[in-house]
């Protein structure tokens, strides 16, 4: 029997264009194998991708809120009012020449990014769970958005800062050109926590509950209410292995002129920073491929 | 080689049960299982038998421009086979080699958020499915010109309609442009009509010269659309062929003419009476495997009623695949009283000279009341309407309508 055209069959058609058939992307998928493939290419191909999760985490933050961006002010800001009333008049701790407003509002600007960082990619995949079962794009964005979000909190709150240090009087000198250092350390001890933490939680998700306490106790083993000299001797080698210790530190240093930290110790914080990033960025890696199963 | 757009070696994929729906493990439980290792050096990570294979051994080769149907039963392996291949999920063995840019549809509204404007979230969804800004940028008057939402493209998405809200979300996807295109069923979205234009999209991206892949439940969808495709079962590829074999073959493994086991179908109702048999019979009462079109489509219904049950009404309605009722038989349109006794009893209903487009599949519907509905089965039973001698010369593309009538055509 011969087929006929069948009637009706002709589909009305839109136009679509077709992409030029060039050099055509070939990707192979297959079990990964060894120890790390991290793939930056990929990540620098999405870099577009980053852009638009850190602005809508941006965006959603701002338009649930009434006040909006004044929270990201506000926060360190009162937090600086009630140490400054509990620990500067009732403990009567001492900083060395700054008032104590400003000294602690130089440690509550890093460290309230850190916290935010860690705590917000420590749950991005998590919270982002719907996008990593129906869409393919390098994970690593998801955390890594999620620890550069807070910069723009921080960006905020650091016009504070000027703010307060005119009002004190206080004129950085030039080791104020040291604290974008500073910062990328503070970012990337938050990112390396954060790869581990949010990997973690997508099989455990016991992790996300410790997070807060985790943030807590790292806040009280940071010189953020108190100076570095209330620290005993026979503790300060192991209490300065913390990163953020540097990183404060470092902020007093460059801003108010404060002895900073040892080159040594800073060194070793880099070290270690790297190592935890290195490491973390491997357990992601290795763990990345079944996150679509189990989120 | 070079005309290759796919290609699938082995590819299979491993879940623990439970996994998938629970998600995540218990620290604690790792913790056990790590100190267990420990203790015994020798174990040895074994077949478990709380393990499943998802997919098992599947190959196969897409050419470029190809649109390729994949069908099965739900939990056949479908899902599976496209998040791996939109690498979203990892083969536990086998490769794949995909030469293109792939753009994938697992979802309609992937990445959008309900706080953010229509403007934003086509951004951003954009953004999410691989599309450059300048590109969404480029695109943006068409997605909304699309979507029909001009008017609200700077409100938020949480106080659109549900409908305004999937025709965003399909606008968005639907200006995806890539070489291979791999779709889910996310079609079956939105109201009649844009239903249709999504499936006039599908439809023009198909024949556009764009390699796609496309899962479905619609086999009219996939004869249309699809020139091959594949049929999975438990997870293995079972034919691969043009699309009508295969979507023959997957008809064919579903449709028996009898379900005796209707116990665990999806039904609702109270629990006083129960169908438990429906079965396709001919006029002396011998079981028949299809239904011959144009015959009578007599079917046996077996009750069994924990009570006497005097005044019920019966029904019994035959459907279309994609859920269209074709035909309802009903005891009391037809004038015949039904009171059930305690116990099991058989009732049939004879529908005379069922004209159905033969090579299609229906489904059979259950249904039976008495004030309350007593029981009602969506789909109880599919039958097969073959060929008679009286039909021999039709066509058997379901595209051309689901009955058949006499028509005669002259010049006038």
């Amino acid at each position: 029997m011969t087929r006929h055209a069948a009637p009706f069959q002709q589909l009305r058609t839109l136009p679509v264009t077709v992409p030029g058939n060039g050099q055509r992307p070939t990707v192979i998928i297959q079990p990964s194998r060894g120890l790390l493939r991290l793939d930056l290419a990929a990540l620098w191909h999405y870099r577009e991708l980053l852009y638009f999760l850190i602005w809508r985490d941006v965006k959603i933050r701002y338009k649930q809120t009434a006040i909006g961006v004044a929270w990201a002010i506000l926060q360190p800001l009162l937090t600086m009012v009630l140490f400054a009333v509990v620990f500067g008049r009732f403990v009567g701790v001492s900083p060395e020449g700054a008032p104590y407003t400003v000294f602690t509002y130089a440690a509550l600007l890093p460290w309230y990014y850190f916290a935010q960082a860690v705590t917000e990619s420590g749950r991005s995949l998590v919270g982002d769970a719907a996008l990593i079962r129906k869409v393919y794009f390098p994970r690593l964005v998801i955390p890594l958005a999620a620890a550069l979000r807070p910069l723009v909190d921080f960006a905020f709150s650091f016009l504070v800062l000027i703010a307060l240090l005119a009002w004190f009087g206080i004129r950085p000198s030039w080791p104020v050109l040291a604290l974008p250092v500073f910062v990328a350390l503070a970012l990337l001890t938050a990112l390396a926590t954060g790869l581990w933490l949010s990997a973690l939680n997508v099989r455990y998700r016991d992790v996300g509950h410790t997070i807060p306490f985790l943030t807590q106790l790292w806040l009280f083993a940071s010189p953020v209410a108190y100076p570095v000299s209330l620290v005993p001797d026979a503790w300060r080698f192991v209490y300065s292995l913390n990163p953020m210790v540097g990183v404060i530190e470092g902020f007093r240093w460059a801003l108010l002129g404060q002895s900073g930290p040892l080159p040594s110790a800073l060194a070793v914080n880099a070290a270690l920073v790297l190592v935890v990033l290195f490491t973390g960025l491997v357990y992601f890696r290795r763990t990345e491929r079944t996150f679509a199963d189990l989120v | 080689m070079s005309d290759l757009a796919i290609r699938a070696d082995g590819l299979s994929k491993q879940y623990r049960i439970g996994t998938r729906r629970q998600g995540h493990d218990m620290l604690r439980d790792a913790l056990v299982e790590g100190f267990g290792r420990l203790l015994h050096r020798n174990g040895r990570p074994a077949e478990r038998a709380d393990l499943i294979w998802a997919l098992r051994d599947v190959s196969f080769e897409i050419r470029q421009g190809e649109v390729l149907g994949i069908i099965g039963r739900n939990g056949a392996g479908k899902s599976t086979l496209l998040k791996i291949l939109s690498r979203i999920t990892e083969p536990t063995a086998g490769r794949a080699e995909i030469y293109g840019r792939v753009g994938s549809l697992l979802e309609v509204g992937t990445g959008f958020h309900p706080e953010l404007t229509g403007r934003e979230n086509i951004y951003l969804s954009g953004a999410i499915l691989g599309m450059k800004k300048a590109e969404i940028a480029r695109k943006f008057d068409a997605i909304v010109a699309f979507a029909e939402v001009e008017k609200f493209i700077d409100t938020p998405v949480k106080r659109y309609s549900s409908g305004m809200y999937v025709r965003l979300a399909f606008a968005v996807a639907a200006h995806l442009d890539p070489e291979i295109l791999i779709v889910d069923e996310v079609l079956a979205v939105g109201d009649a009509t844009f239903q249709k234009r999504c499936i006039d999209h599908m439809a023009s991206v198909a024949s556009s010269g764009r390699t796609v892949v496309f899962v479905s439940h619609n086999m009219d969808l996939i004869t249309r659309l699809c020139r091959t495709a594949l049929l999975l079962r438990s997870g293995r590829l079972v034919e691969h062929g043009p699309a009508a074999n295969v979507v023959e073959a997957y008809l064919a493994e579903h449709s028996t003419g009898t379900s005796d086991n209707l116990a665990d179908r999806p039904r609702s109702g109270g629990s006083r009476a129960r169908f438990t048999k429906v079965q396709l019979v001919d006029s002396s009462g011998n079981p028949r495997p299809a239904h011959a079109s144009g015959e009578d489509l007599i079917l046996r219904i077996e009750i069994h009623a924990e009570e006497d049950l005097p005044d019920v009404g019966l029904a019994v309605v035959l459907k279309t695949l994609s859920g269209t009722r074709i035909i309802t038989g009903w005891s009391r349109e037809s004038g015949f009283p039904v009171s059930l006794h305690r116990g099991l009893q058989t009732y049939e209903c004879r529908f005379r000279r069922v004209r159905l487009r033969p090579g299609q599949v229906i489904t059979v519907g259950l249904w039976m009341e008495a004030n309350d509905v007593l029981d009602s089965i969506e789909d109880a039973m599919t039958l097969d309407v073959i060929l008679s001698p009286d039909t021999l010369a039709v066509s058997t593309d379901r595209y051309q309508g689901v009955l058949l009538c006499d028509a005669t055509w002259q010049r006038v």
